[in-house]
């Protein structure tokens, strides 16, 4: 099932599946290699509505919530249960 | 050019012999840094290019490289190797632009704690270009990068996005290996200093041990070190005031005699004031402070300390990232006003650029202040410090209300924690002092010889009468004290140290010293607020700074 990146419980690695917004916004996004297929963190996620934490490649990145609500992903889990 | 934050100052400075300042997080180059260096026997001019991502300009900052990259001959990808993939992006894009490149893999040591393989040959026949394991920090690849340097080829592949990306994919499949590990300590404490619950505790903690070794280490050099420097100077300085005896030379070199002595803070002379301040009085706080703030840059906390406050730093219409310019601006608001330029936006950069200017006094405007307020405690630094803090979060709200536009969204990379390297802690400690020393010294020296001029001339005098009904009537502060705003324009050290001779009470202290951090930037500062907001945007900063100034100066003396 697909997800927006945001309602991820921290801790759980999901795939990337969209990306939703245009050129400009998925090269930013890419840029930090957040793509498409990669696997996805939540390590953290600051209090009141504050930035998510995550993590791709063993790297980490700041995003704001709401990015994080234009990303949408799939629980690995559930992946590998199909 | 490089990603940002993989050490393209690091070579830079190893390259050309020219010290640029180098740190853990993405951003710290905001300039071009030019040198020039010999290759092959052969003078050529290197530029150190801002970090960037991505060679499709879709910020301005990456539009300034590409325009930049026009102008080379040759181009010194940085490369991090323990971040393969998401770099190569950017090598493959230079590869399109036919202009010879040659490929640096830095990081080397990291990815191989890390349990990175990286098969350098194969990546080479699959880039086609010269592939350099390097540690930019301490030099080690160096030499064979440069000596590489003419095998650099220019290619022009044209790939789409897709491609570029599916291209990247296959080469690190067949160039890379990773072993999994054990998570080592320092990524232990990434994961702690991240999440809130631990994460703000420890910054509590990180931030108020700086600021208690900060004083310690100040306090100790000035009462070991240069104040019984000083002592020892005290018989060559008296010896002259006695030769020179009175009149408008003594007065100008020696100063005024405090009941017939002379009085390093008060007498107002160049040879005793004039060197007192800067070197005795501030020069020990700078030091601590930049000594304290290496580790931090170094370390990649910064990066951490932003995405924990960032939440709050929106409230005032400015990114977690802001807190860079601020903890700057600490040591000297010129840097922190220079580094303003990580934000994006235009209306980010006013914001932080003004609060930084008002609320945020320099180290030796601190140091000052801790010799003045030192005296009473906790209570009275408490007081002011606590005071500019509510300044600098009710304007930025203030600000974030009035002023058009939103904040963008919190969008930055997180460097992975590295012990800092030692040598280049100090050299980057030295550089700081360096530039401390160029442009304190001038600037005190001037500052007093102004004020004894001023003083002659009876302008200080004339401009006390006039000011009077707003800085006695507002402020509570008596006449003589304008003649401390009017040099704090030059040097707001010298100016708070003008404030001792006038006998004032804590509370007065506290308003002056308010004031004199609101009221207007230094100008050296000044000058670079205006290079970098523009006159218009400065006007207006300006007159936010003038009245919030009085304004808040007013209400201390109301409710004190």
């Amino acid at each position: 099932m697909e997800i927006q990146l945001l309602n991820l419980q921290a801790g759980k690695k999901a795939k990337i599946k969209r990306l939703e917004g245009g050129f400009e916004f998925q090269a930013k996004l890419a840029s930090l290699n957040i793509r498409i297929g990669k696997i996805i963190k939540i390590v953290a996620a600051q209090p009141f509505r504050g930035p998510i934490v995550v993590e791709i490649n063993d790297r980490r990145a700041t995003l704001g919530r709401g990015i994080a609500t234009r990303i949408f992903v799939e629980e690995e889990n559930e992946i590998s249960k199909k | 050019m490089g990603n940002p934050n993989i050490g393209k100052s690091a070579f830079f400075s190893r390259l050309t012999g020219v010290n640029v300042i180098i740190s853990n997080y993405p951003g710290t180059t905001v300039e071009f840094k030019q040198g020039k260096t010999k290759l092959d026997k052969q003078l050529v001019e290197l530029i150190d290019v801002p970090g960037t991502y991505n060679l499709k300009p879709t910020s301005k900052a990456e539009d300034v490289a590409v325009k930049t990259l026009k102008e080379g001959d040759l181009v010194i990808n940085v490369v991090d190797a323990t971040n393969l993939e998401r770099n190569l992006y950017l090598t493959l894009q230079l590869l399109e632009k036919n202009i010879p490149v040659i490929v640096a893999l830095n990081f080397w040591d990291e990815a191989r704690h890390k349990g990175i393989k990286i098969d350098v040959e194969k990546l080479e026949k699959e880039l086609k270009v010269p592939v350099v394991p390097t540690v930019a920090v301490t030099g080690e690849g160096i030499n064979e990068l440069v000596s590489r340097i003419k095998e650099a080829k220019p290619h022009s592949y044209k790939y789409s996005d897709e491609e570029i990306w599916k291209k990247v994919g296959e080469i690190v499949k067949k160039t890379q290996k990773i072993k999994q590990r054990e998570h080592t300590f320092l990524e232990r404490l990434e994961d702690l200093s991240i999440k809130p619950i631990t994460g703000i505790p420890i910054a509590l903690l990180i931030l108020s041990f700086t600021f208690w070794i900060v004083r310690f280490i100040g306090e100790n050099l000035i009462t070991y070190i240069f104040e019984p420097l000083f002592n020892l100077y005290l018989p060559i300085a008296t010896y002259l005031s006695n030769l020179l005896g009175s009149g408008f030379i003594h007065n100008v070199l020696i100063g005024t005699l405090i009941e017939g002595e002379i009085d390093y803070v008060q007498s107002m002379g160049l040879l005793t004031t004039g060197l007192f301040v800067p070197f005795a009085m501030v020069l020990p706080y700078v030091f601590a402070f930049y000594l304290a703030l290496g580790f931090l840059e170094d370390s990649g906390y910064l990066p951490r300390l932003a995405t924990l406050v960032d939440n709050l730093m929106h409230k005032l219409g400015m990114h977690g990232l802001a807190i860079i310019p601020m903890l700057l601006g600490i040591g000297c608001n010129v840097p922190g006003a220079l580094s303003t330029r990580i934000l994006e936006t235009k209306r980010q950069r006013f914001i932080a650029a003004t609060l930084m200017a008002i609320a945020i006094p320099c180290m030796a405007q601190i140091a000052m202040v801790f010799g003045l307020l030192g005296r009473y405690g906790v209570k009275g630094l408490g007081i002011l410090f606590a005071t500019l803090f509510i300044v600098w979060f009710v304007l930025g709200f203030f600000l974030n209300k009035v002023m058009k536009g939103i904040t963008p969204e919190t969008f930055m990379e997180i460097p992975p924690y590295r012990i800092p390297y030692l040598k280049g802690l100090a050299k980057k400690l030295w550089m700081r002092i360096k530039s401390f020393l160029k442009e304190a010294i001038p600037f005190v020296l001037l500052g007093v010889f102004f004020i004894n001029i001023l003083y002659v001339l009876g302008i200080i005098g004339f401009i006390s009468n006039i000011t009077a009904p707003l800085v006695v009537g507002i402020l509570g502060l008596p006449k003589e004290a304008v003649a401390s705003l009017v040099v704090g324009f030059l040097r707001k050290d010298v100016a708070v140290g003008m404030l001792l001779p006038l006998g004032l009470t804590m509370k007065q202290l506290i308003i002056a010293s308010a004031v004199l951090t609101m009221y207007f930037p230094c100008v050296a500062t000044f000058v670079v607020l205006f290079k970098e907001l523009g006159i218009k945007d400065l006007i207006k900063s300006a007159f936010i700074m003038i009245i919030s100034a009085f304004f808040v100066g007013g209400v201390l003396n109301l409710i004190l």
